[in-house]
């Protein structure tokens, strides 16, 4: 603190905490939306206190589902998102950390071929190749399988800079002395760059998990069979059109269930949050 | 930057490469190739023959008024998203970083939204100003405001604009926060000894200092708005009413999996592909400053 101002102070506090309570508001009316049935939310306006419908509501949704739209239940789209979030960031983590030990620690024809190769796919996020790449894997017939739901998102430039970015920091004696202690490549990279790279792997875990997790083009693409929904397609698809005909307290209970898992990563792993965030952008 | 040490192997760097490649090359450069190859062409409507058209579809993208105005609609969408994001963000993050107290209970509850998916926070925001039943809607009713989004084009840009920025403000309050707190205090303490203000520190210290950080997060929020918004719209307008929110990408999606002009859609894919490879650049020349300043 530069000098004690107890107005501007004041004026910090009031601006925080305003700006807590709009970004706050959508969850918190999303919540109550939860607890209550679908007559006391079409009742204009609706109560802004919960309801006493919480469990009847939590429960419908995940064993049960909307009656309207899809109709199908939450809880198998809530394991399908959880196996497509941990799939893409452990696939992510696993085939860039040893595609970029290759990059920084050997020296072979074409490496810089391979290394842009890898960097141009930077730039062409999904959304840009929507229907080429549905076609690619509708040829390889993985419609409504798990591989076709994660192998496509699993190739990523980021996570092979981020560990380049660190095994490049990396002090160049470790790997002089495991030379001369007799240690091939594998060795190396199990018993040193391994250990080093744990926080930088958690790091990315959390910011990978948060993306599988919030895919949503993709597996409206690629899931047409009700057991491969994610849990995000699921809302959608309970959606009808019409304010009125949405079985809205069910679709905030699963908005509800949506957000969960990805908001209690960030909040718990806060301090790898921030690292992955911050270092991936580098 | 390279390594002095280095591992020797015939075989061994390739087969560490192999997953990566492979998945790049069946993933990435096969549709992306197909994606410029079949916006040379086109096909009839049953997909049955393709005639090779050379630019024609490039040429009629650029006739239609329809994908001129989807041109334009993405312009307004993120420059609002950009600039409402960033203007937000920033004095929040300049606020957080004035406070001591409670600071990191601030932090916790500004973040979490980053967690929430595009299509959610579409979900969340329709429902609140849901024509029919949305509280805010009702507020605004009773102030005298006609609020429909499902009819009314500007209201309809404005509510997705409203849910992909309050998505994207955690994620700009970060990476502020983090620049504020990277300039020196000294530089800030000698111009308050200076007698200048907060308000003058703020214009002619921080804000400076802090341009790196708002010329790279303007870069990401375009991004992030020409592409990762498009949960936001599927889930709320669809583009609509009548193309008022059909930003690009949704209309290479409509296009391409709902209408079945792959030829068309192809070709937009191949424009945006540009639109992004030039953003990218752009990115890339402006980290290289980075590490200078």
């Amino acid at each position: 603190m530069i000098e004690n101002r107890p107005w501007l102070t004041f004026i910090a506090h009031a601006t925080l905490i305003l700006g807590v309570i709009v970004v706050a508001f959508p969850l918190y009316v999303t919540f109550v939306a939860s607890t209550l049935t679908l007559e006391e939310i079409i009742e204009v306006p609706m109560s802004l206190l919960p309801g006493s419908h919480m469990l009847e509501n939590y429960t419908q949704v995940l064993t049960a589902g909307a009656a309207s739209g899809a109709g199908a239940p939450v809880g198998p789209m809530m394991l399908n998102s959880l196996i497509m979030a941990v799939v893409i960031a452990v696939g992510k983590i696993s085939i860039s950390i040893i595609a970029s030990f290759a990059i920084v620690y050997f020296r072979f024809p074409l490496r810089n071929f391979f290394f842009w190769m890898i960097f141009v796919t930077l730039m062409l996020p999904v959304e840009v190749r929507i229907f080429p790449t549905y076609k690619v894997v509708s040829d390889l017939g993985m419609i409504n399988t798990y591989v076709g739901l994660t192998l496509p998102l699993i190739a990523s430039a980021t996570a092979t800079f981020l560990f380049r970015q660190f095994f490049l920091t990396v002090p160049d004696e470790l790997a002089e002395a495991a030379r001369i202690d007799g240690a091939g490549p594998l060795r190396f990279f199990k018993d040193i760059l391994l250990p080093l790279s744990k926080t930088s792997m958690a790091a990315l875990f959390v910011i990978q998990f948060i993306y599988g997790w919030n895919q949503y083009l993709w597996p409206l693409l690629i899931t047409t069979d009700e057991n491969m929904y994610t849990t995000v397609i699921g809302i959608k698809r309970m959606i009808t059109s019409g304010d009125a005909l949405t079985e809205w307290h069910l679709v905030m209970s699963t908005a509800m269930l949506a957000m969960l898992p990805p908001v209690a990563v960030v909040v718990l792993m806060q301090r790898w949050f921030v690292k992955g965030l911050v270092e991936t952008e580098k | 930057m390279e390594k002095r040490v280095f591992f020797r192997s015939a075989w061994l760097p390739y087969a560490l490469l192999a997953p990566q490649i492979a998945v790049t090359l069946i993933f990435f450069f096969w549709p992306a190739g197909q994606a410029v190859w079949l916006s040379f062409q086109l096909q009839d409507a049953f997909g049955l023959k393709t005639q090779f058209v050379g630019l024609a579809n490039f040429a009629a993208l650029f006739a239609d008024s329809h994908y001129l105005d989807s041109f334009k609609t993405t312009a307004i969408f993120s420059v609002l998203v950009a600039v409402a994001g960033i203007a937000i963000a920033l004095l929040l993050a300049v606020m957080a970083d004035r406070v001591v107290k409670g600071a990191l209970a601030y932090k916790t509850l500004l973040i979490w939204p980053y967690a929430v998916a595009p299509a959610v926070a579409g979900v969340l925001w329709a429902f609140l100003f849901a024509p029919s039943i949305g509280i805010i809607t009702y507020v605004l009713k009773k102030n005298g405001i006609d609020w429909n989004w499902v009819l009314k084009g500007d209201q309809a840009m404005l509510l997705v604009v409203i849910a992909s920025v309050w998505k994207q403000i955690s994620y700009n309050f970060l990476f502020f926060l983090a620049g504020l707190q990277s300039i020196p205090r000294s530089l800030i303490e000698a111009a308050a000894i200076d007698g200048a203000g907060p308000g003058r520190r703020f214009w002619t210290i921080i804000f400076p200092l802090l341009s790196p950080t708002t010329f790279f997060l303007m870069v990401i929020n375009i991004v992030y708005a020409f592409f990762d918004t498009f949960g936001v719209i599927d889930a709320t307008t669809q583009g609509g009413p009548a193309g008022a929110t059909q930003i690009l990408v949704y209309k290479a999606y409509y296009d391409g999996m709902k209408a079945a002009d792959i030829g068309s859609s192809s070709a937009q894919s191949a424009i945006l592909m540009l639109i992004v490879i030039s953003l990218t650049v752009v990115q890339f020349r402006f980290v290289e400053r980075k590490v200078q300043y």
